[in-house]
Order: C-alpha cells, then structure tokens, then sequence
C-alpha cells in the first residue's frame, strides 16, 4: 500500500461545500449559479479520474474517517467499483448539468440557487452512497439522497407535488425496510461495520432472524430502486420534476441503488449465504426480474409521451439488472454490474436528447415528433445512437452488457430470462424505431416533393436546440460508442472486484 | 493458411463508411457529391481487389480492432470465402452507383443525399461481413447492415414504404435478434471461442440435440437470405428505388443472409460434424421447399420487380442446399451461385429500373412490344434470365451444372429432380416476358416515344449482362478461390 490519499474525501466534498456557498452566494447574484455548479463538479470528475487511475495500478483501500477505528468509526471503502462508479456519478452529473443550467433558468427563474443546492447535495449524497462501507451510514445517505430528491420532484410544475409525494411515501417505506433489515443486523451481530458483519454472518447460525433481515433489506432496496412491481412511484415522479432533475435522476438513481444492492450482497451478506444456501430463492428472483422485463417493456409500449416512455424502460432495465446479478454466475454478475455503466450513460443520452427536443417543440407527446429529423439533425442522429444502444446493436455499449446478461443467463440455464431479455430488446426496437418513423420518414403533414432537382429545397431551416443542451448530448452519445469499443477494459476491471471463487 | 497482419481489409470496410462525411458536406453540389460515391467505389474495388494475389497464393489478411470481450475482438481476416463475396460484391458496386445516378437523377428523386449515404454505409457493412473473422463481427456488421437498408426501403416516404419498412425490420432485426444473436451466445458459451476457423469450433463441445437447436437458431436467425417461412419482408422490400432492389435485394442484403449461413455450416459447425449428423440433408430438403415455392409464386407475379423478388428467394436457397448437400461439387456450386446469381439478378432488376425509368412501366403485362423500342434493356434482361435458368453460354450453368453433380454424388435423386424441376419453372416465369416484349403486338395506346434509357442506366447492365457471359468463359478467379475456401 502507498502513501494515503484523501482524494476520495475532496470528491465528495466539493459539491457538498458547494452547495451551501451557492445557496448563501446565489441569493445574492445569479451570476454564481454556473461557476458554482460546474467548478465542483468539474474537480470531482477530475478528482474521480485520478483516483480510479490510482486504485486501478495501486488496489483499492479503506479509510478510517477521523481516524475512528472500525467498528465504532465511519469506514469508507475505495475499491475498482467504488471508483468506477465515482467517475460515473461525476461524469454524468457534469454532462448533465450542462443541460440543466438552461432549463433551471427557463423552467425556475429566480430559485436557481435553491435548485442548485439540492442539486450538488444529491450528488454528494450518490458519491458517499458508493463510497460508505458502513451499513447504518449508507441508511443515512440514502435519505439524505432521498429528502433532496423529494424537493427537488416537487419544484416541477402541475402533478409534480403529488408525485412528490406519493414518492416520499413509497421511499420512506423503502428505507424503513432498510432500516430495519440492518436493525435485525444490528441484533444479530453487535456491527453496522459491512466488513465486520460479514465476517459475525459467517459464524452464525441460518436462522429465520437473519433470513428477516435480509429480506428486508433487500425488498427495501427493490422499492428504492423501483424493480416491478414496486416501481407505480417512478413513472410520474420523473417525468413530471423539472427537466433539468429529470436528467440527473434517470440516469443515476436506479443505477446507484442497484450498486448499493450488490454491494450489500456481496459485503455484507456474501454471495454463498444470499445465493449458494438458498438456490430456490436465487432462481426465484430471476423468474422475478425476467417478469418485471416483460411487464415494464409492455407498459412502455402503451406509452404516448416520450418521457413517460423512456421511465418506463428505465423501469425494465432496472429488471436486467436485478436478474443479471441474481444469475450468480460470474457473466451474469459482470452483466449486471457493466449495464450499471452502460444503462447510465444511454439513459443519460436519451434523457438529454428529449429535453433538446422538447426546448424546441415545447411537448414530448408523439404526435409533435414529426420530421423532426430535417428540423433536428444532430439532436435525432444522437438519439438514434442511444436508441441503438437501448435496442442492444453493436458496436454500442448497451449491446456488450446485453451480450453478458445473456451469456450469463445461458451458463445458469435461465432460459425464462433469457426469453425476457430478448423480448425486450425487440419491444425496444419497436418502440423505438416507431419514433425513427415519425421523426424521419414522416413529413409534418407536407407530401414529399420529386418534382425537383433537390428535393429537400423546400423544407422546415433547421432549428436545433441550443448549444448547452447540444453539446453534452453529442458527447454522450459517441462515449456510447467508445465506452462500447472498451468494454475489454472495462469488464477486466470490473471482474476486480468481484468474488474470487467464481 | 498464412495470415499476415495488414490494414488493407479495414481499409476496404472504412473507405465507403468514412465516404459518408464527404457525400453528406456536398448535399447541395449533386455532381461532387456522385464523384464522391464513384471515387469511393472504384477505391472500395483496387483496395478489395489488390489483396486477391495474396489470397490466391494461399495467403490472407488479419487486422484486430478491438478486443471487447475475451477472446472474441473485433477482428478482420481476408480469407478463399470472404474474398470471393467481397470481389463480387465491390464490383457490382461500381456498377450499381452508376446507375444510381442515371435512376435517381432522371426520376428526379428527393432525399438522394440520404439515399447516397446510407448505401455507401451498406456496402461498408457488407464488406465488413465478407471479411469479418468471427461471429461477433459478422453480427455486428450485419446487424449494421440492416440499419442502414431500413431508410432505403423507406426512401419513398409514403404509406406504403413505411409499411414494407417496418416489415423489413420486423423481419430482418426480429429474427436477428430473437434467433441469431442467441445463437451466437450459446455457441461461446459451449465453444468458448468465435473464430472462424476451417472445420468448425462445435465438434465434441455439444449434445446433437444441442447442436441442432444451434442449427435451427442460426437458419432462421440470418433472414436476409429469405427462406422461408422468413422470406416476407424481401417482396416488400421491393418498394425501394430500383439500384436498391438490385444491389442490396439481388446482391448485397440478400448474399449477406446467405454467406452468413454459408460461413456458419463451413466455419462454425464444419461439413464433418454437420455429416456424422445428417442435419445437412435435412437443411437440403428444408430449403427445397423455398426453391420450389418460391418459383411457383414467382409465376404468379405480374409486378415485374416482385417477380423477381420470388426468383431471388429460390434461387438463394440453391445456394444454402449447395452447401447443406455437403459434396464437394455441390458446395462449389452452391458458393459460386453466390457469383453467379449475383451477376445474373443484378442484370434483370438493372433493367426493370431501365424499364421504369424510360416507359414508368412496373407490370410485365404492360410490356407487349417494349422489347423493339428498348432492344438493348430486353436483350441484357434476356441474357440475365438465361443466366438464372442456368444455360450455357452464361456463368449461371456452372453453378447450377456444379449443383446437379452435387445431387448426384450425395446420392439424393429428389433433389436432383427437384433441381431440373425448379429450372424449368424458372424458363416458365422468365421467358414469357421477354416472349412478350419482342413478338406481342402492343397494346393499343402506347406511346411509340418510349426510347432506350439513359447512358448512365444502359452501359452499367450491359457490363453486368456482359459479365454474366465472360463468367462462363473465365470462372477460373472464382473457381480457384472457391476451390481454396473448400478444401480449407
């Protein structure tokens, strides 16, 4: 081990200091909002760099915050993963705030700053919840996660406050499941430590006390993370908040909770007590994922909205991933964890591609797609690649993660997921390429032309959306491709962290 | 085999993808913008072209893009098989770019920037499938290959073509998703590798029960090469331009479908595993029926291009039985129908463009008499369909006289019957047409003004109708190469 570093800590401070500064300074002038927003993030996505760079050469570490000991003191664990998923959260928070700033502008004049503030907390929040390797500490950052989300919901305009709300009820019902699994935990072992009760688990009995705690646990996180059938809050909670938190929360949120489900997995509860002791339930998990696939893809169809289409898919891959996992064989697992990336950034590319579409026409609602293409050419051209991706065609990330669902999903025999996998990735072509139709080979109620030389003479000037928003949305969609092109890397360094026995 | 490491065969795949940029920049100069499309396509062929001596010699080429899942990169390999697709496909390329220019350009079509693109995208792909080393990137390539046809098809923008688009992608996405993709995984899974390698990866790594579902997933998965009950969305298909249904539905698309099926009998499962088996008899009889069907409805066409549409279905699947038959006559016949059929399709849907272009005449009932104002269209369209029936003096008796021979030494007379059968539907559905251009009388009320097409139309189907003639002279490029992909 070298020297220490403190570095993760900056990270995670960063948009947390921020945050109070903006909402002191922010009252003031406006012109702190974006230095204030962007300075931090920018250095905790360079930060997070450096780091990954660091555990990737050094190995991963842990950290005693103020030097307590574990158990008693708070211990942060800085793995491959944890780092990994530090570069994602900054990452996308930067691309996406990009975005933000114009919409908060636009949609919340004034109360930019408060927006802010709940922003860079939430963000703060997601960045401790992957870097906590304490299990009552990762309750506490889970609301602190929550409460700013609710807020931030609630800002939206129309129905926002009671999806807020309606959210805060079936959140609060989600953690206090947590809270409780790790009560029962607490009983059992005398430890919050993950590491710690790892190593009380494995002496004790199997009874049906720890069989309770995990269960709640577990089902708490399932509600967090919206895995159907628990997911009726999502839907509306995410595409009525404001755009610009719409495109912090779709990427992230679900993804972030999935990796708090493996990490509890794998750290706390171990994979031989969670999925070697109880095959029955193991497989019946899987059965359960490849339903969630299935009904939220069928429930995305029905949609009219793009937003609302778009969380509903959001809503089957939180399946993927939940079954990936729970396949419990080593491409399953790296599936999961890899779709955790490659869903986070594609989901982001969508999600940004809806808000330059709907800066332009106002509603997301199909009928208004119509030859977007000659009016959007970029906007759609990224659209169709994150499209791509959710479709599951190389070269595009979401391809490879799919490539090892089902592989994974072959080696455990699993046919019922993989059916589910299949099926879903068809429904997304359809429900996709629905909009390629409309977008490209519609004409907004003109008859084409072939009466002249250049038929395309006489149609719509193109109308794209707004640098800020443009921008960030290009670069996501060609990282799709490059982090596709790097999966090699990618999965070597995931399979760093996972069990060494599979 | 020797492959040396070069990126000569990127190269070929890139050049037309990358030539999308400049044909995109120059939308509003039409004229650079077709001396792009023709630049890149003469370069697709010297590239494609100037590795040919080192493949004939027994050489080959390899390039390694990216290694995206272990063992399994990105790779490219120049191979007898891979060669031969992409030396047929490059030059009929050049060809059909010409045409498209003369078509698209006398019909006045709109949206031909996009149209331009996504074929120079499509060729890439198809290139990419020719010399792909293994199945992920063949899925890959095909897989892009399908995207970029799908606004091909539905160039037209109406009803009707997005209809037959999404039929198209019903098809061709849904069967390669729901079928081939899960091929693929399981054949890692059981093989732990996806190389082509000459023999097969699958001997001793599966149950036969196992490895006949892979078979079956497989077949059915790669529905570019139309058979049946997957064969729906190549009728429909034709409401794309004309150079569309030519190249990508006579040539590119359609040959994809069935040199991926070819490469998985030869290089996945190997003819010796696929014999101890006796799937490859069962695969010929499978396919008999397409052959036969297809030539029967075939007949009833009177939509000249859906006509040939249904030949094109048979006559694919003369292919895939060559090669099912597992003879080493009947697999040189099946892969040189590759060529063969190439030539000979490409020649008859170039002059039902030719057709359209000069009389907007789409069904052969419409025909009387055409034949003494566009002599030189209804004579290339003679040789073409003679090429298809498969007479001397045209490249398509080789294949098909190969494929006889074939049926013989695997001992199956049905399928020797059921060939001689399928010839003579063939002479049933192409002869009455030409019978009618030349000796009925026309209908009252045709214009006497119809003329020969455009220069830009008429010379790129001489060269093909020309090119389906010397095939039967000088085979030997083709012969040779399919001899070395064969006996590998």
């Amino acid at each position: 081990m070298s020297s220490p570093t403190n570095l993760h800590l900056y990270i995670l401070a960063a948009p947390l200091v921020a945050a109070f500064v903006l909402n002191l300074l922010g009252r003031l002038s406006r012109r702190w909002v974006m230095p204030l927003t962007l300075g931090p993030l920018v250095f905790s996505t360079a930060g997070s760099l450096m780091l990954l760079a660091r555990v990737l050469k050094e190995g991963g570490f842990s950290y005693t915050v103020g030097n307590w000991t574990p158990p008693y003191g708070i211990e942060l664990l800085v793995d491959p993963l944890s780092a990994m998923m530090l570069v994602l959260i900054s990452g996308i928070a930067l691309t996406a705030t990009f975005s933000a700033l114009p919409w908060v502008e636009r949609e919340h004049p004034g109360s930019e700053h408060l927006f802010f503030t709940l922003y860079l907390i939430l963000i703060a929040g997601l960045m401790g919840l992957v870097l906590t390797a304490d299990a009552f500490n990762l309750y506490v950052l889970l609301e602190i996660t929550s409460i700013t989300t609710y807020g931030l919901i609630a800002m939206g305009k129309g129905r926002a406050p009671l999806a807020s709300f309606n959210y805060i009820i079936m959140g609060s019902i989600g953690a206090c499941f947590y809270l409780l699994g790790i009560g029962y935990l607490y009983i059992l072992t005398g430890s919050l430590n993950m590491a710690d009760m790892a190593a009380i688990i494995k002496t004790l009995p199997q009874g049906p006390a720890l069989a309770t705690a995990f269960a709640f646990a577990i089902v708490g996180l399932w509600v967090k993370m919206a895995f159907f059938p628990l997911h009726g809050w999502l839907p509306n909670a995410y595409s009525l908040a404001p755009t610009a938190a719409g495109l912090l929360f779709a990427p992230l949120m679900t993804k972030v909770t999935i990796y708090l489900m493996i990490r509890v997995i794998l750290n706390v509860f171990t994979p031989e007590y969670v999925f070697y002791s109880h095959p029955l339930v193991q497989s019946g998990v899987v059965w359960a994922a490849a339903i969630a696939i299935v009904c939220a893809s069928s429930l995305a169809l029905g949609q009219r909205d793009l937003r609302r289409m778009l969380t509903y898919i959001l809503i089957a891959e939180v399946g993927y991933m939940v079954g990936g996992f729970w396949l419990a064989n080593s491409q399953g697992m790296t599936g999961a964890i890899l779709h955790i990336f490659n869903d986070a950034v594609m989901t982001l590319c969508l999600f940004l591609a809806a808000a330059a579409i709907a800066s332009r026409t106002g509603s997301l609602s199909f009928d208004n797609l119509k030859g977007l293409y000659r009016t959007m050419p970029v906007t759609m051209a990224a659209f169709t690649v994150g499209a791509f991706s959710i479709i599951g065609v190389p070269p595009t990330c979401g391809f490879f993660s799919k490539w090892y669902l089902l592989q994974g999903a072959v080696q455990a025999g699993q046919w019922g997921f993989l059916a589910a996998l299949l099926f879903s990735s068809l429904v997304n072509a359809i429900m996709f390429f629905r909009i390629i139709e409309l977008a490209y080979f519609t004409d907004d109620g003109e008859a084409h032309h072939g009466g002249h030389h250049h038929g395309d003479d006489h149609h719509a000037p193109v109308a794209e959306a707004p640098l800020p928003m443009l921008a960030p949305l290009v670069v996501t969609a060609a990282a799709l491709l490059v982090i596709g092109l790097g999966t090699g890397p990618i999965v070597s360094a995931i399979r760093l962290t996972l069990p060494k026995f599979l | 085999m020797t492959c040396t490491p070069s990126i000569l065969p990127l190269a070929a795949v890139l050049i037309s993808m990358l030539g999308t940029i400049p044909i995109m920049l120059s939308d509003r100069r039409p004229n650079l913008r077709e001396s792009w499309t023709l630049l890149i396509a003469v370069g697709k062929f010297l590239l494609v072209a100037s590795m040919l001596p080192a493949v004939l010699a027994g050489g080959g080429f390899t390039f390694t893009l990216f290694e995206v899942i272990p063992g399994v990169p990105i790779a490219l390999k120049v191979d007898p098989l891979g060669m031969f697709f992409a030396l047929v496909a490059s030059f009929l390329w050049i060809c059909t770019s010409a045409y498209s220019i003369g078509y698209m350009r006398t019909l006045k079509e709109h949206a031909q920037t996009r149209y331009f693109a996504s074929f120079a995208l499509a060729i890439s792909a198809t290139i990419g499938v020719a010399f792909s080393a293994n199945l992920l990137t063949m899925y890959l390539f095909y897989e892009v290959l399908s995207l970029s046809t799908y606004p091909l098809v539905t160039h037209e923008q109406n009803a009707e073509a997005r209809r037959s688009g999404r039929k198209y992608l019903t098809y061709i996405l849904g069967t390669s998703i729901g079928f081939a993709l899960p091929a693929v995984i399981i054949t890692y899974s059981v093989a732990g590798t996806l190389d082509f390698t000459a023999g097969g990866i699958l001997a001793g790594k599966a149950s036969p029960a196992l490895l006949g579902l892979i078979l079956c997933l497989f077949v059915a998965g790669f529905a570019k090469s139309g058979i049946m009950p997957f064969h729906g969305w190549l009728p429909a298909a034709m409401v794309a331009p004309t150079p569309v249904s030519s190249f990508l539905h006579g040539v590119a698309v359609v040959k994809v479908g069935v040199f991926s099926i070819v490469r998985v009998i030869l290089d996945i499962f190997g003819p010796d595993l696929l014999r101890s088996l006796d799937y490859g008899t069962i695969l010929s009889y499978f396919v008999c029926i397409t052959i036969l069907v297809a030539s029967l409805v075939a007949l009833t066409q009177d939509n000249l291009k859906r006509r040939l549409a249904y030949s094109t279905i048979g006559q694919l699947s003369y292919i895939v039985l060559g090669v099912a038959l597992l003879t080493p006559s009947s697999m040189t016949g099946g892969v040189l129908h590759i060529a063969m059929h190439a030539f000979g399709k490409i020649t008859l849907f170039l002059c039902a463009g030719a057709i359209y272009v000069a009389s907007h005449k789409k069904y052969i009932s419409q025909m009387d008499g055409l034949g003494r104002q566009m002599p030189i269209t209804f004579g290339a369209f003679f040789l073409g369909a003679l090429s298809i029936i498969g007479l001397p003096p045209l490249g398509g008796f080789i294949s098909k006289w190969n494929l006889v021979i074939g049926a013989v030494e695997a001992d199956q007379i049905p399928i020797l019957v059921i060939l001689l059968c399928s010839s003579l539907l063939n002479a049933a559905y192409f002869l009455p047409i030409i019978y009618r251009a030349f000796f009925a009388q026309p209908a009252a009320g045709v214009e006497p003004t119809i003329k020969e097409a455009p220069i830009f139309c008429l010379a790129p189907l001489c060269i093909t109708a020309l090119g389906s003639v010397a095939l039967f002279f000088y085979p030997d490029v083709f012969l040779r190469l399919v001899k070395l992909a064969i006996l590998n």
